[in-house]
Protein backbone atom coordinates (compact mmCIF):
# COMPACT_ATOMS: atom_id res chain seq x y z
CA UNK A 1 0.00 0.00 0.00
CA UNK A 2 3.00 2.32 0.42
CA UNK A 3 5.39 3.37 -2.34
CA UNK A 4 9.07 2.41 -2.30
CA UNK A 5 9.97 5.99 -1.44
CA UNK A 6 7.70 5.97 1.60
CA UNK A 7 9.19 2.69 2.81
CA UNK A 8 12.68 4.04 2.20
CA UNK A 9 12.02 7.16 4.30
CA UNK A 10 10.25 5.08 6.93
CA UNK A 11 13.08 2.60 7.30
CA UNK A 12 15.91 5.12 6.85
CA UNK A 13 14.47 8.43 7.97
CA UNK A 14 16.66 11.49 7.32
CA UNK A 15 17.35 14.15 9.94
CA UNK A 16 15.78 12.49 12.97
CA UNK A 17 16.44 14.23 16.25
CA UNK A 18 16.39 17.60 17.94
CA UNK A 19 18.35 20.80 17.52
CA UNK A 20 19.51 22.32 20.76
CA UNK A 21 18.80 26.04 20.88
CA UNK A 22 16.76 25.77 17.69
CA UNK A 23 15.73 29.01 16.00
CA UNK A 24 12.24 27.68 15.45
CA UNK A 25 10.18 24.75 16.63
CA UNK A 26 6.77 23.66 15.31
CA UNK A 27 4.46 20.90 16.39
CA UNK A 28 1.24 19.63 14.81
CA UNK A 29 -1.10 16.73 15.34
CA UNK A 30 -2.55 15.22 18.47
CA UNK A 31 -2.65 11.91 20.27
CA UNK A 32 -6.33 11.34 19.54
CA UNK A 33 -5.60 10.90 15.84
CA UNK A 34 -2.30 9.20 16.54
CA UNK A 35 0.06 11.55 14.70
CA UNK A 36 2.35 14.10 16.31
CA UNK A 37 5.14 15.85 14.38
CA UNK A 38 7.71 18.24 15.76
CA UNK A 39 10.17 20.08 13.55
CA UNK A 40 13.30 21.97 14.70
CA UNK A 41 14.99 24.64 12.56
CA UNK A 42 18.39 26.30 12.49
CA UNK A 43 18.18 29.43 10.30
CA UNK A 44 21.23 31.52 9.36
CA UNK A 45 21.50 35.30 8.89
CA UNK A 46 20.53 35.00 5.21
CA UNK A 47 17.25 33.33 6.26
CA UNK A 48 18.45 30.00 4.88
CA UNK A 49 17.49 26.79 6.66
CA UNK A 50 20.92 25.51 7.65
CA UNK A 51 19.72 22.54 9.62
CA UNK A 52 16.40 20.83 10.22
CA UNK A 53 15.46 17.89 12.41
CA UNK A 54 12.24 16.11 13.33
CA UNK A 55 10.61 13.79 15.81
CA UNK A 56 7.38 12.05 14.86
CA UNK A 57 4.92 9.74 16.60
CA UNK A 58 2.78 8.06 14.00
CA UNK A 59 2.41 5.68 11.13
CA UNK A 60 4.84 5.09 8.28
CA UNK A 61 3.24 7.92 6.27
CA UNK A 62 3.71 10.37 9.13
CA UNK A 63 7.36 9.41 9.57
CA UNK A 64 8.10 9.39 5.82
CA UNK A 65 6.53 12.80 5.16
CA UNK A 66 8.48 14.29 8.08
CA UNK A 67 11.70 12.84 6.76
CA UNK A 68 10.96 13.94 3.19
CA UNK A 69 10.24 17.55 4.05
CA UNK A 70 13.52 17.89 5.92
CA UNK A 71 15.32 16.84 2.72
CA UNK A 72 13.21 19.18 0.60
CA UNK A 73 13.91 22.36 2.55
CA UNK A 74 17.44 21.96 3.83
CA UNK A 75 19.45 24.79 2.24
CA UNK A 76 16.34 26.65 1.11
CA UNK A 77 15.30 30.09 2.30
CA UNK A 78 12.38 30.31 4.64
CA UNK A 79 10.40 32.13 1.94
CA UNK A 80 10.87 29.14 -0.37
CA UNK A 81 10.16 26.71 2.43
CA UNK A 82 6.90 28.42 3.34
CA UNK A 83 5.59 27.66 -0.16
CA UNK A 84 5.83 23.88 0.23
CA UNK A 85 2.49 22.16 0.62
CA UNK A 86 1.50 18.81 2.13
CA UNK A 87 0.48 17.71 -1.36
CA UNK A 88 3.96 18.39 -2.72
CA UNK A 89 5.52 16.34 0.06
CA UNK A 90 3.20 13.43 -0.73
CA UNK A 91 3.99 13.78 -4.45
CA UNK A 92 7.75 13.63 -3.74
CA UNK A 93 7.08 10.31 -2.01
CA UNK A 94 5.30 8.96 -5.07
CA UNK A 95 1.91 9.49 -3.45
CA UNK A 96 0.21 8.27 -0.28
CA UNK A 97 -2.82 6.01 0.21
CA UNK A 98 -5.99 8.13 0.13
CA UNK A 99 -6.83 8.02 3.88
CA UNK A 100 -3.25 9.01 4.73
CA UNK A 101 -3.47 12.17 2.63
CA UNK A 102 -5.74 13.52 5.30
CA UNK A 103 -4.56 12.22 8.64
CA UNK A 104 -0.82 11.72 8.33
CA UNK A 105 0.26 14.25 5.75
CA UNK A 106 1.06 17.09 8.14
CA UNK A 107 4.74 17.79 7.59
CA UNK A 108 4.27 21.07 5.71
CA UNK A 109 2.00 22.29 8.52
CA UNK A 110 4.67 21.43 11.09
CA UNK A 111 7.30 23.23 9.02
CA UNK A 112 5.11 26.33 8.68
CA UNK A 113 4.59 26.37 12.45
CA UNK A 114 8.34 26.10 13.00
CA UNK A 115 9.00 28.99 10.58
CA UNK A 116 6.30 31.10 12.21
CA UNK A 117 7.85 30.28 15.55
CA UNK A 118 11.22 31.42 14.17
CA UNK A 119 9.72 34.65 12.82
CA UNK A 120 8.03 35.23 16.13
CA UNK A 121 11.34 34.64 17.87
CA UNK A 122 12.95 37.41 15.85
CA UNK A 123 10.40 39.91 17.09
CA UNK A 124 9.32 38.64 20.45
CA UNK A 125 11.19 35.90 22.25
CA UNK A 126 8.79 33.00 22.38
CA UNK A 127 10.51 29.66 22.14
CA UNK A 128 7.90 27.61 23.90
CA UNK A 129 5.92 25.09 21.92
CA UNK A 130 2.44 24.22 22.85
CA UNK A 131 2.40 20.68 24.15
CA UNK A 132 -1.18 20.52 25.14
CA UNK A 133 -4.42 20.68 23.25
CA UNK A 134 -5.14 20.04 19.65
CA UNK A 135 -2.33 21.33 17.46
CA UNK A 136 -3.90 19.84 14.41
CA UNK A 137 -5.79 22.36 12.33
CA UNK A 138 -8.08 19.74 10.79
CA UNK A 139 -11.59 19.01 11.78
CA UNK A 140 -11.29 15.30 12.43
CA UNK A 141 -14.83 14.98 13.70
CA UNK A 142 -16.00 15.71 10.19
CA UNK A 143 -13.55 13.29 8.66
CA UNK A 144 -14.97 11.22 5.85
CA UNK A 145 -12.49 8.37 6.28
CA UNK B 1 13.22 -14.22 4.15
CA UNK B 2 11.98 -15.98 7.22
CA UNK B 3 8.17 -15.77 7.68
CA UNK B 4 6.44 -15.95 11.03
CA UNK B 5 2.65 -15.81 11.01
CA UNK B 6 1.15 -14.54 14.28
CA UNK B 7 -2.20 -13.24 13.09
CA UNK B 8 -4.42 -16.30 13.47
CA UNK B 9 -7.33 -14.22 14.80
CA UNK B 10 -7.45 -12.60 11.34
CA UNK B 11 -7.37 -15.88 9.48
CA UNK B 12 -5.64 -19.25 9.52
CA UNK B 13 -3.93 -21.30 6.81
CA UNK B 14 -6.04 -24.02 5.22
CA UNK B 15 -5.33 -27.43 6.69
CA UNK B 16 -4.03 -29.93 4.09
CA UNK B 17 -6.54 -32.62 5.14
CA UNK B 18 -9.36 -30.09 4.80
CA UNK B 19 -8.19 -29.11 1.34
CA UNK B 20 -8.02 -32.75 0.26
CA UNK B 21 -11.62 -33.34 1.30
CA UNK B 22 -12.72 -30.21 -0.54
CA UNK B 23 -10.96 -30.86 -3.86
CA UNK B 24 -13.36 -33.48 -5.29
CA UNK B 25 -16.24 -31.03 -4.77
CA UNK B 26 -14.39 -28.39 -6.78
CA UNK B 27 -13.86 -30.93 -9.57
CA UNK B 28 -15.79 -34.11 -10.33
CA UNK B 29 -18.50 -33.76 -7.64
CA UNK B 30 -19.70 -30.41 -8.91
CA UNK B 31 -23.42 -31.15 -8.71
CA UNK B 32 -26.05 -28.83 -7.30
CA UNK B 33 -27.37 -30.32 -4.04
CA UNK B 34 -30.92 -29.40 -5.08
CA UNK B 35 -30.75 -31.60 -8.22
CA UNK B 36 -32.30 -35.04 -7.86
CA UNK B 37 -29.92 -36.86 -10.23
CA UNK B 38 -26.77 -38.63 -9.13
CA UNK B 39 -24.62 -35.48 -9.38
CA UNK B 40 -26.99 -33.61 -7.12
CA UNK B 41 -27.36 -36.50 -4.69
CA UNK B 42 -23.58 -36.76 -4.35
CA UNK B 43 -23.37 -33.07 -3.41
CA UNK B 44 -26.39 -33.28 -1.11
CA UNK B 45 -24.85 -36.23 0.74
CA UNK B 46 -21.65 -34.20 1.29
CA UNK B 47 -23.55 -31.13 2.56
CA UNK B 48 -25.60 -33.21 5.01
CA UNK B 49 -22.54 -35.11 6.20
CA UNK B 50 -20.88 -31.80 6.89
CA UNK B 51 -23.94 -30.59 8.77
CA UNK B 52 -23.66 -33.66 11.00
CA UNK B 53 -20.00 -32.89 11.66
CA UNK B 54 -20.69 -29.27 12.60
CA UNK B 55 -23.56 -30.31 14.85
CA UNK B 56 -21.45 -33.00 16.53
CA UNK B 57 -18.65 -30.52 17.22
CA UNK B 58 -21.07 -28.10 18.91
CA UNK B 59 -23.22 -30.61 20.77
CA UNK B 60 -26.18 -29.70 18.56
CA UNK B 61 -28.32 -31.70 16.18
CA UNK B 62 -27.95 -31.45 12.41
CA UNK B 63 -31.26 -29.73 11.78
CA UNK B 64 -30.11 -26.87 14.02
CA UNK B 65 -27.25 -25.91 11.67
CA UNK B 66 -27.71 -23.35 8.87
CA UNK B 67 -24.81 -22.84 6.50
CA UNK B 68 -23.95 -19.26 5.59
CA UNK B 69 -21.22 -17.39 3.75
CA UNK B 70 -19.43 -16.72 7.02
CA UNK B 71 -19.92 -15.25 10.46
CA UNK B 72 -20.88 -11.78 9.26
CA UNK B 73 -23.86 -13.24 7.46
CA UNK B 74 -24.64 -15.56 10.39
CA UNK B 75 -24.58 -12.61 12.80
CA UNK B 76 -26.79 -10.47 10.57
CA UNK B 77 -29.21 -13.35 10.05
CA UNK B 78 -29.36 -14.09 13.78
CA UNK B 79 -29.75 -10.54 15.06
CA UNK B 80 -32.00 -9.15 12.36
CA UNK B 81 -33.95 -12.38 12.15
CA UNK B 82 -34.66 -12.51 15.89
CA UNK B 83 -35.37 -8.79 16.17
CA UNK B 84 -37.98 -9.02 13.42
CA UNK B 85 -39.48 -12.28 14.67
CA UNK B 86 -39.82 -10.96 18.23
CA UNK B 87 -40.79 -7.35 17.63
CA UNK B 88 -44.36 -7.90 18.75
CA UNK B 89 -42.99 -8.93 22.14
CA UNK B 90 -40.66 -5.97 22.54
CA UNK B 91 -38.02 -3.80 20.93
CA UNK B 92 -35.08 -3.93 23.33
CA UNK B 93 -31.76 -5.58 22.42
CA UNK B 94 -28.76 -5.94 24.72
CA UNK B 95 -25.23 -6.25 23.34
CA UNK B 96 -21.76 -5.12 24.42
CA UNK B 97 -19.44 -2.27 23.54
CA UNK B 98 -16.71 -4.69 22.43
CA UNK B 99 -18.52 -6.78 19.83
CA UNK B 100 -17.09 -7.38 16.39
CA UNK B 101 -18.48 -4.91 13.83
CA UNK B 102 -20.63 -7.67 12.32
CA UNK B 103 -22.65 -7.62 15.55
CA UNK B 104 -22.05 -4.06 16.75
CA UNK B 105 -22.99 -2.41 13.46
CA UNK B 106 -25.98 -4.71 12.94
CA UNK B 107 -27.31 -3.65 16.35
CA UNK B 108 -26.54 -0.01 15.56
CA UNK B 109 -28.49 -0.35 12.30
CA UNK B 110 -31.48 -1.77 14.19
CA UNK B 111 -31.21 1.14 16.60
CA UNK B 112 -31.60 3.50 13.64
CA UNK B 113 -34.63 1.48 12.55
CA UNK B 114 -36.27 2.14 15.91
CA UNK B 115 -35.10 -0.66 18.16
CA UNK B 116 -33.83 0.25 21.60
CA UNK B 117 -30.26 -1.07 21.93
CA UNK B 118 -28.15 -1.21 25.09
CA UNK B 119 -24.40 -1.39 24.44
CA UNK B 120 -23.10 -2.69 27.76
CA UNK B 121 -19.82 -1.25 28.97
CA UNK B 122 -16.92 -3.55 29.87
CA UNK B 123 -14.31 -3.49 32.60
CA UNK B 124 -10.62 -2.72 32.09
CA UNK B 125 -10.09 -6.30 30.84
CA UNK B 126 -12.83 -6.07 28.23
CA UNK B 127 -15.16 -8.29 30.29
CA UNK B 128 -18.94 -7.99 30.26
CA UNK B 129 -20.46 -8.70 33.68
CA UNK B 130 -23.47 -10.95 34.22
CA UNK B 131 -24.82 -8.39 36.69
CA UNK B 132 -24.70 -5.68 34.03
CA UNK B 133 -26.76 -7.87 31.68
CA UNK B 134 -29.24 -8.58 34.50
CA UNK B 135 -29.54 -4.88 35.27
CA UNK B 136 -30.15 -4.01 31.63
CA UNK B 137 -32.99 -6.51 31.12
CA UNK B 138 -36.46 -4.97 30.87
CA UNK B 139 -39.85 -6.49 30.03
CA UNK B 140 -39.22 -5.27 26.47
CA UNK B 141 -35.94 -7.16 26.04
CA UNK B 142 -36.17 -9.65 23.17
CA UNK B 143 -32.54 -10.48 22.43
CA UNK B 144 -29.17 -10.54 24.15
CA UNK B 145 -26.12 -10.92 21.92
CA UNK B 146 -22.67 -11.11 23.54
CA UNK B 147 -19.53 -12.56 21.97
CA UNK B 148 -17.98 -15.70 23.44
CA UNK B 149 -14.41 -14.44 23.15
CA UNK B 150 -13.17 -11.07 22.01
CA UNK B 151 -11.24 -10.93 18.74
CA UNK B 152 -8.84 -8.20 19.80
CA UNK B 153 -7.91 -8.92 23.39
CA UNK B 154 -9.10 -12.52 23.67
CA UNK B 155 -11.17 -11.97 26.82
CA UNK B 156 -13.58 -14.89 27.37
CA UNK B 157 -17.05 -13.74 28.43
CA UNK B 158 -19.23 -15.52 31.03
CA UNK B 159 -21.56 -16.84 28.31
CA UNK B 160 -22.99 -19.85 30.17
CA UNK B 161 -24.06 -17.58 33.07
CA UNK B 162 -25.52 -14.94 30.77
CA UNK B 163 -27.31 -17.73 28.89
CA UNK B 164 -28.75 -19.06 32.13
CA UNK B 165 -29.97 -15.59 33.01
CA UNK B 166 -31.63 -15.20 29.61
CA UNK B 167 -33.35 -18.58 29.98
CA UNK B 168 -34.75 -17.48 33.33
CA UNK B 169 -36.18 -14.37 31.70
CA UNK B 170 -37.29 -16.18 28.54
CA UNK B 171 -35.06 -13.96 26.38
CA UNK B 172 -33.34 -15.27 23.26
CA UNK B 173 -29.56 -15.38 23.53
CA UNK B 174 -27.07 -15.26 20.67
CA UNK B 175 -23.30 -15.50 20.84
CA UNK B 176 -20.67 -14.78 18.21
CA UNK B 177 -18.29 -17.71 18.77
CA UNK B 178 -15.96 -16.95 15.87
CA UNK B 179 -12.76 -16.65 17.90
CA UNK B 180 -13.59 -19.42 20.35
CA UNK B 181 -13.91 -22.52 18.18
CA UNK B 182 -10.71 -24.53 18.14
CA UNK B 183 -9.40 -22.48 21.07
CA UNK B 184 -11.76 -23.32 23.94
CA UNK B 185 -14.56 -25.91 24.29
CA UNK B 186 -17.78 -24.71 22.65
CA UNK B 187 -20.93 -26.67 23.43
CA UNK B 188 -24.27 -25.00 22.76
CA UNK B 189 -25.97 -26.82 25.64
CA UNK B 190 -23.31 -26.00 28.20
CA UNK B 191 -23.35 -22.37 27.04
CA UNK B 192 -27.17 -22.05 27.22
CA UNK B 193 -27.30 -20.29 23.85
CA UNK B 194 -30.15 -20.19 21.36
CA UNK B 195 -28.05 -19.01 18.44
CA UNK B 196 -24.33 -19.18 17.76
CA UNK B 197 -22.27 -17.90 14.81
CA UNK B 198 -19.04 -19.34 13.48
CA UNK B 199 -16.80 -19.19 10.41
CA UNK B 200 -14.48 -21.86 9.00
CA UNK B 201 -11.43 -19.76 8.17
CA UNK B 202 -10.64 -19.07 11.83
CA UNK B 203 -9.97 -22.76 12.44
CA UNK B 204 -7.94 -23.82 9.39
CA UNK B 205 -10.93 -24.13 7.09
CA UNK B 206 -11.69 -22.20 3.88
CA UNK B 207 -12.87 -18.57 3.68
CA UNK B 208 -16.40 -17.72 2.59
CA UNK B 209 -18.27 -20.33 4.60
CA UNK B 210 -19.73 -20.31 8.08
CA UNK B 211 -22.74 -21.47 10.01
CA UNK B 212 -25.44 -20.37 12.39
CA UNK B 213 -26.64 -22.69 15.12
CA UNK B 214 -30.37 -22.10 15.62
CA UNK B 215 -31.82 -23.95 18.59
CA UNK B 216 -34.84 -26.06 17.76
CA UNK B 217 -38.03 -24.07 18.27
CA UNK B 218 -36.38 -20.65 17.85
CA UNK B 219 -38.21 -18.63 15.24
CA UNK B 220 -36.24 -16.49 12.83
CA UNK B 221 -37.52 -14.03 10.22
CA UNK B 222 -35.90 -14.22 6.83
CA UNK B 223 -34.45 -11.20 5.10
CA UNK B 224 -33.06 -12.85 1.99
CA UNK B 225 -35.44 -14.38 -0.49
CA UNK B 226 -34.78 -17.14 -2.98
CA UNK B 227 -34.85 -20.88 -3.16
CA UNK B 228 -35.62 -23.45 -0.50
CA UNK B 229 -32.03 -24.01 0.59
CA UNK B 230 -31.27 -24.08 4.33
CA UNK B 231 -34.98 -24.21 5.12
CA UNK B 232 -35.42 -20.91 3.23
CA UNK B 233 -33.54 -19.14 6.01
CA UNK B 234 -30.48 -18.81 3.82
CA UNK B 235 -31.53 -19.26 0.22
CA UNK B 236 -28.99 -19.68 -2.56
CA UNK B 237 -27.08 -22.62 -4.00
CA UNK B 238 -24.87 -24.09 -1.31
CA UNK B 239 -21.11 -23.50 -1.35
CA UNK B 240 -20.54 -27.25 -1.44
CA UNK B 241 -16.70 -27.33 -1.37
CA UNK B 242 -16.72 -24.70 1.37
CA UNK B 243 -19.30 -26.56 3.43
CA UNK B 244 -17.31 -29.78 3.07
CA UNK B 245 -14.22 -27.87 4.22
CA UNK B 246 -16.08 -26.39 7.19
CA UNK B 247 -17.23 -29.85 8.28
CA UNK B 248 -13.75 -31.33 8.15
CA UNK B 249 -12.13 -28.27 9.72
CA UNK B 250 -14.44 -28.17 12.73
CA UNK B 251 -14.03 -31.91 13.25
CA UNK B 252 -10.25 -31.40 13.40
CA UNK B 253 -10.56 -28.19 15.44
CA UNK B 254 -12.24 -29.87 18.39
CA UNK B 255 -10.02 -32.97 18.27
CA UNK B 256 -7.32 -33.04 20.99
CA UNK B 257 -8.33 -29.49 21.81
CA UNK B 258 -6.75 -29.37 25.23
CA UNK B 259 -3.38 -30.75 24.14
CA UNK B 260 -3.21 -28.36 21.19
CA UNK B 261 -4.17 -25.28 23.14
CA UNK B 262 -1.92 -26.12 26.07
CA UNK B 263 1.00 -26.15 23.69
CA UNK B 264 -0.05 -22.81 22.18
CA UNK B 265 -0.52 -21.31 25.63
CA UNK B 266 3.05 -22.20 26.64
CA UNK B 267 4.34 -20.35 23.57
CA UNK B 268 1.99 -17.41 24.19
CA UNK B 269 3.16 -17.11 27.79
CA UNK B 270 6.77 -17.18 26.66
CA UNK B 271 6.05 -14.36 24.21
CA UNK B 272 4.11 -12.43 26.85
CA UNK B 273 6.92 -12.65 29.38
CA UNK B 274 9.46 -11.50 26.81
CA UNK B 275 7.36 -8.61 25.56
CA UNK B 276 6.39 -7.30 28.97
CA UNK B 277 10.09 -7.28 29.87
CA UNK B 278 10.41 -4.36 27.41
CA UNK B 279 10.07 -1.06 29.27
CA UNK B 280 6.77 0.84 29.11
CA UNK B 281 4.59 -2.02 27.88
CA UNK B 282 1.19 -3.12 29.12
CA UNK B 283 -0.94 -6.23 28.70
CA UNK B 284 -4.42 -5.65 27.25
CA UNK B 285 -7.18 -8.15 27.97
CA UNK B 286 -7.90 -10.42 30.89
CA UNK B 287 -4.78 -11.91 32.49
CA UNK B 288 -6.45 -15.34 32.91
CA UNK B 289 -9.86 -15.47 31.22
CA UNK B 290 -8.28 -15.13 27.80
CA UNK B 291 -7.97 -17.22 24.63
CA UNK B 292 -4.83 -19.38 24.78
CA UNK B 293 -3.31 -17.95 21.60
CA UNK B 294 -4.06 -14.27 22.18
CA UNK B 295 -1.54 -11.68 23.30
CA UNK B 296 -2.42 -8.00 23.03
CA UNK B 297 0.12 -5.55 24.38
CA UNK B 298 0.51 -1.80 24.17
CA UNK B 299 3.97 -0.47 23.51
CA UNK B 300 3.94 3.10 24.72
CA UNK B 301 5.35 6.10 22.82
CA UNK B 302 5.12 4.37 19.43
CA UNK B 303 2.32 3.87 16.96
CA UNK B 304 0.93 0.46 15.97
CA UNK B 305 1.16 0.71 12.21
CA UNK B 306 4.84 1.60 12.40
CA UNK B 307 5.37 -1.45 14.60
CA UNK B 308 3.45 -3.73 12.23
CA UNK B 309 5.37 -2.53 9.18
CA UNK B 310 8.70 -2.81 10.97
CA UNK B 311 7.88 -6.38 12.05
CA UNK B 312 6.63 -7.14 8.53
CA UNK B 313 10.03 -6.12 7.16
CA UNK B 314 11.42 -8.89 9.38
CA UNK B 315 8.82 -11.35 8.06
CA UNK B 316 6.61 -11.25 11.16
CA UNK B 317 2.85 -10.84 10.65
CA UNK B 318 0.80 -9.26 13.47
CA UNK B 319 -2.00 -6.71 13.79
CA UNK B 320 -2.85 -3.60 15.81
CA UNK B 321 -5.79 -1.64 17.14
CA UNK B 322 -4.28 1.67 16.10
CA UNK B 323 -6.42 4.08 14.11
CA UNK B 324 -4.19 3.61 11.09
CA UNK B 325 -5.14 -0.03 10.85
CA UNK B 326 -8.69 0.06 12.16
CA UNK B 327 -9.90 1.46 8.86
CA UNK B 328 -11.42 4.42 10.65
CA UNK B 329 -10.35 7.60 12.31
CA UNK B 330 -10.38 6.28 15.84
CA UNK B 331 -8.37 3.53 17.44
CA UNK B 332 -10.07 0.22 18.20
CA UNK B 333 -13.50 0.58 19.81
CA UNK B 334 -12.63 -2.42 21.97
CA UNK B 335 -9.54 -0.82 23.49
CA UNK B 336 -11.35 2.49 23.96
CA UNK B 337 -14.27 0.72 25.68
CA UNK B 338 -11.74 -0.83 28.04
CA UNK B 339 -10.75 2.68 29.06
CA UNK B 340 -7.34 2.85 27.40
CA UNK B 341 -6.11 6.34 26.57
CA UNK B 342 -5.46 7.17 22.93
CA UNK B 343 -1.72 6.71 23.12
CA UNK B 344 -1.99 3.25 24.68
CA UNK B 345 -4.58 2.21 22.11
CA UNK B 346 -2.52 3.54 19.19
CA UNK B 347 0.48 1.55 20.43
CA UNK B 348 -1.34 -1.77 20.67
CA UNK B 349 -0.04 -4.91 18.99
CA UNK B 350 -2.00 -8.13 18.70
CA UNK B 351 -0.18 -11.44 18.40
CA UNK B 352 -2.44 -14.46 17.84
CA UNK B 353 -0.72 -17.81 17.80
CA UNK B 354 -1.77 -20.96 16.02
CA UNK B 355 -1.04 -24.67 15.89
CA UNK B 356 1.95 -24.34 13.57
CA UNK B 357 3.93 -21.79 15.58
CA UNK B 358 7.18 -22.91 17.20
CA UNK B 359 9.30 -21.86 20.15
CA UNK B 360 12.00 -20.82 17.71
CA UNK B 361 9.59 -18.40 16.03
CA UNK B 362 8.64 -16.83 19.35
CA UNK B 363 12.31 -16.39 20.20
CA UNK B 364 12.87 -14.75 16.82
CA UNK B 365 10.14 -12.19 17.58
CA UNK B 366 11.66 -11.51 20.98
CA UNK B 367 15.04 -11.07 19.32
CA UNK B 368 13.95 -8.48 16.74
CA UNK B 369 11.19 -6.54 18.50
CA UNK B 370 13.25 -4.67 21.14
CA UNK B 371 15.42 -3.03 18.45
CA UNK B 372 12.33 -1.99 16.49
CA UNK B 373 10.82 -0.42 19.61
CA UNK B 374 14.07 1.39 20.43
CA UNK B 375 14.32 2.74 16.88
CA UNK B 376 10.74 4.03 16.78
CA UNK B 377 10.96 5.49 20.27
CA UNK B 378 14.14 7.34 19.30
CA UNK B 379 12.03 9.13 16.68
CA UNK B 380 9.09 9.80 18.97
CA UNK B 381 8.45 13.31 20.30
CA UNK B 382 6.50 11.89 23.26
CA UNK B 383 9.19 9.48 24.48
CA UNK B 384 10.99 10.89 27.48
CA UNK B 385 13.70 8.26 27.65
CA UNK B 386 14.43 5.05 29.48
CA UNK B 387 13.90 4.62 33.21
CA UNK B 388 17.00 2.46 33.37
Amino acid sequence: MYTEQVMDHFTNPRNVGEIEKADGVGEVGNMKCGDIMRIYLKVNDNEVIEDIKFRTFGCAAAIATSSMITEMVKGKTITEAMKITNKQVAAELGGLPAPKMHCSNLAADALKKAIENYQGNNNQVNNKIEETGNNCNRDCNNCSY
Amino acid sequence: MRKVYLDHAATTPLNEEVLNEMLPYLKEHFGNPSSIHSFGREARRAVEESRERVAAALGASAEEIIFTSGATEANNLAIRGIARAQQKKGNHIITSAVEHHAVYDTCAALQKEGFDVTFLPVDEYGMVSVDAVAAAITDKTILVTIMLANNEVGTIMPIAEIGQLCREHDIIFHTDAVQAIGNIPVNVKDLNVDLLSLTAHKFYGPKGVGALYLRKGTRLNVYHYGGAQERKLRPGTENVPGIVGLGKAIELAVKDLEAKTNRIKVLRDRLQEGLLAIEHTKLNGHPQQRLPGNLNVSILFVEGESLILSLDLKGIAVSSGSACTSGSLDPSHVLMAMGLDHQTAHGSLRFTLGVNNTEEEIDYVLEVLPDIVTRLRSMSPVYKGSNK
